[in-house]
């Protein structure tokens, strides 16, 4: 008794603590490290040439995520070396790797909450800024670089000074038209795109409590969009239920020891946090981004801004560079801007419950001519459970290409790119220049809009729809 | 890492807001299997604007970048900071930083220097009329001096010893051996493996 309150966050982190001296990072324990194809090749070569080998293969997963073909066509010459490379590094550190092909391959960030490996309370890194995806279990999840790659690789643990706190209450019943990603894209436009810098978000109220697993994985996937080192929500019922009996969830006894200790994670009651925010989730709409980056977005009934009308210089600067970029005039209305392409995928919004929102929209309707429509699931289970329940069929007959697993058209690293000057009504997270491929224009959306969208041929709801 | 102390030179400005790593190097390089070699995708598709400032002659060989607030947002791509670096680049000056880029950065001998909004628009006021200007940072000391500036700056000790020693990471924390042994017997059975 007597113990000070402490918040979620605090909680995960001091249990990972492995070593503390002052004037020094925290020493913290990570109990999962998620390697992919792209940003780890220089760490293996940093572990030959020490002379180091992985300390815990046991706790180290590879996939091949970023840079894959999604479609029968092989891969080009240099992203096929760099497939290679992860197969050859996993072999040879004997660390398990889900290559493509496998039925577990798929988004690093889809496949390990899918396999039950994500669960509360772990430390989760990966050399992908999307890490953040995991907190929604209430683990402690964040993105690292290559020579961070290498550190985890060879000690099993990351030094990390301790991060600042941010609560954001997200409170009511979120409109029927509303997702998950709506209430990410509604937090960014309020806090900014580095409102979270230096510290942890923990996403909490109702509203946060009523969304499915997958809500929550989308709503902490873009915590890094607002500049957080990570988000995080309580482990409660939904989480439990949607863990048990997934294949590496704890068994048994195992498992009600387990749900023991979980259970005692929650943030007590009276911790403090540096920073709050609220929400309200009622008068929450559907939201577009117009810009380049995350926080420059309207509501779908809203119209492209007038930088003029903006007071701060660098944000009204910003936003003139953006309108230039996106080929925008000051005024449009958000559902007069026609798109040339749609894509649903990415670890934002590539899990079944997208895949069936996106559906239900364009069950038995036809993509607009001369639109290019590309679902890509997360993962190849996402896949094959789609399949199971005939969207494939869904997405094909309405004119939309149904791939294999991949990153894919989030970040054009695959032939999966726009071409330049193109429009895209995308499920993914970065709207950035160029991040869908040279000169391509993006527009982030909720896979529902991203479906109706496509539907219609410029920005709309579901409900716009005849 | 090769040890950092000074660094001294001239500065490019670019005072855009929220530069993302995508801008810094663009995803197609990061195909490579290589850790050098990066300095040619710098800002590749705003370098093919005549006009960017990268390709202003009165700035070539600068060694320190002037950025915009919430500089290397975005993805967690090392080879932004092996891009800055093979191009030249010691050191980068902003208001604010992204966290994996300045954690990445630190990792990689090349320095980030936080100072107030006031400092770095003087900053970029001085650069853009003498773009010779010379800027002087003093890891040792946390000084910054340039024409008309004379400030200091925070940087916390441990990231400041190991950027003046160079030192090894993971040499250092293989000195904690025997803790991360212990941590790790102590650990919960409900915890997952990836084995088979």
């Amino acid at each position: 008794m007597g113990s000070p309150a402490r918040t979620l966050s605090q909680k995960v982190w001091e249990r990972h603590v492995v070593h503390r001296a002052h004037g020094e990072p925290d020493l913290l324990y990570v109990d999962l490290h998620l390697v992919h194809e792209v940003t780890s090749p220089q760490a293996f070569d940093g572990l030959r040439l020490a002379g180091r080998g992985v300390r815990r293969p046991d706790l180290t997963l590879a996939t091949m995520d970023h840079n894959v073909p999604t479609d029968e066509h092989p891969p080009e010459d240099i992203s096929a070396r760099q497939i290679e490379a992860m197969a050859v590094n996993a072999r040879e550190f004997g660390i398990r790797c889900f290559p493509v092909g496998d039925a577990n391959q798929g988004i690093v960030h889809v496949i390990s909450p899918q396999l039950g490996l994500t669960q509360p309370g772990m430390t989760i890194v990966c050399g992908d800024s999307h890490t953040s995806t995991h907190g929604a279990l209430g683990a402690l999840a964040w993105g690292i670089g290559t020579s961070e790659i290498e550190h985890v690789l060879a000690t099993q643990t990351i030094a990390q000074a301790v991060p600042g706190s941010m609560a954001i209450t997200v409170d009511g019943t979120l409109p029927s038209d509303c997702a998950a990603k709506d209430v990410i894209l509604a937090i960014i436009a309020r806090i900014g795109t580095s409102g979270g810098v230096g510290r942890i978000i923990e996403y909490r109220g109702s509203t946060i409590a009523a969304l499915s697993m997958e809500g929550r994985m989308t709503v902490c996937n873009m915590s890094i969009e607002a500049g957080a080192r990570a988000g995080m929500v309580a482990p409660d019922d939904t989480t439990f239920a949607w863990l048990e009996g997934r294949p590496f969830a704890p068994k048994a006894r195992l498992w009600e020891l387990a749900l023991d200790d979980w259970r005692s994670l929650p943030t007590d009651e009276g911790a403090r946090f540096e920073n709050e925010v609220f929400i309200d989730a009622r008068a929450l709409r559907p939201y577009v981004t117009w810009g380049t980056n995350p926080a420059q977005s309207v509501t779908i009934d809203g119209a492209v801004p007038d930088p003029d009308g903006i007071g701060d210089e660098a944000r009204r600067e910003a936003a003139r560079r953006a309108l230039r970029y996106q080929d925008l005039r000051p005024g449009t209305p958000v559902r007069e801007i026609a798109v040339d392409a749609v894509f649903i995928g990415s670890c934002t919004n590539a899990r079944l419950e997208d895949l069936r929102a996106a559906s239900e929209v364009v069950r038995g309707r036809r993509v607009r001519a001369g639109i290019r429509a590309l679902v890509v699931p997360g993962s190849m289970r996402v896949k094959s459970d789609a399949e199971r329940e005939g969207l494939d069929r869904v997405f094909r007959e309405a004119g939309f290409e149904w791939r294999d697993a991949g990153c894919s058209m989030c970040l054009g690293m695959n032939p999966d790119v726009l071409h330049r000057g193109e429009r895209c009504a995308s499920t993914s997270n970065r709207n950035f220049e160029g991040r869908q491929g040279p000169g391509g224009r993006t527009h982030l959306v909720s896979p529902a809009v991203a479906a109706a969208t496509a539907i219609a041929g410029h920005f709309a709801l579901p409900s716009d729809l005849r | 890492m090769e040890p950092i102390r000074l660094v001294v030179g001239r500065a490019l400005p670019l005072p855009r807001a929220d530069v993302d790593t995508d801008q810094i190097i663009p995803s197609h390089w990061l195909k490579r299997l290589e850790r050098t070699g990066y300095g040619a995708g710098l800002f590749e598709a705003w370098r093919s604007d005549p006009g960017f400032v990268l390709n202003d002659p009165r700035y070539r060989g600068a060694s320190i970048l002037l950025a915009g607030p919430n500089f290397g947002c975005g993805s967690s791509r090392e080879h932004a900071v092996w891009a800055l670096h093979d191009s030249g680049f010691r050191a980068v000056v902003s208001t604010r930083f992204a966290d994996i880029f300045k954690s990445n950065a630190l990792r990689n001998g090349l320095l980030t220097v936080e100072l107030d909004d006031a400092t770095v628009a003087l900053l970029f006021d001085a650069v853009r009329v003498d773009p010779a200007a010379e800027i002087a940072i003093d890891l040792e000391r946390r000084t910054f001096e340039a024409p008309g500036v004379h400030a200091r700056f925070a940087i916390d000790d441990y990231a400041r010893t190991r950027l003046l020693e160079g030192l090894d990471d993971v040499g250092l924390t293989l000195r904690n051996e025997t803790k991360i042994r212990a941590y790790e017997t102590a650990r919960p059975d409900w915890l997952p493996t990836v084995r088979r």
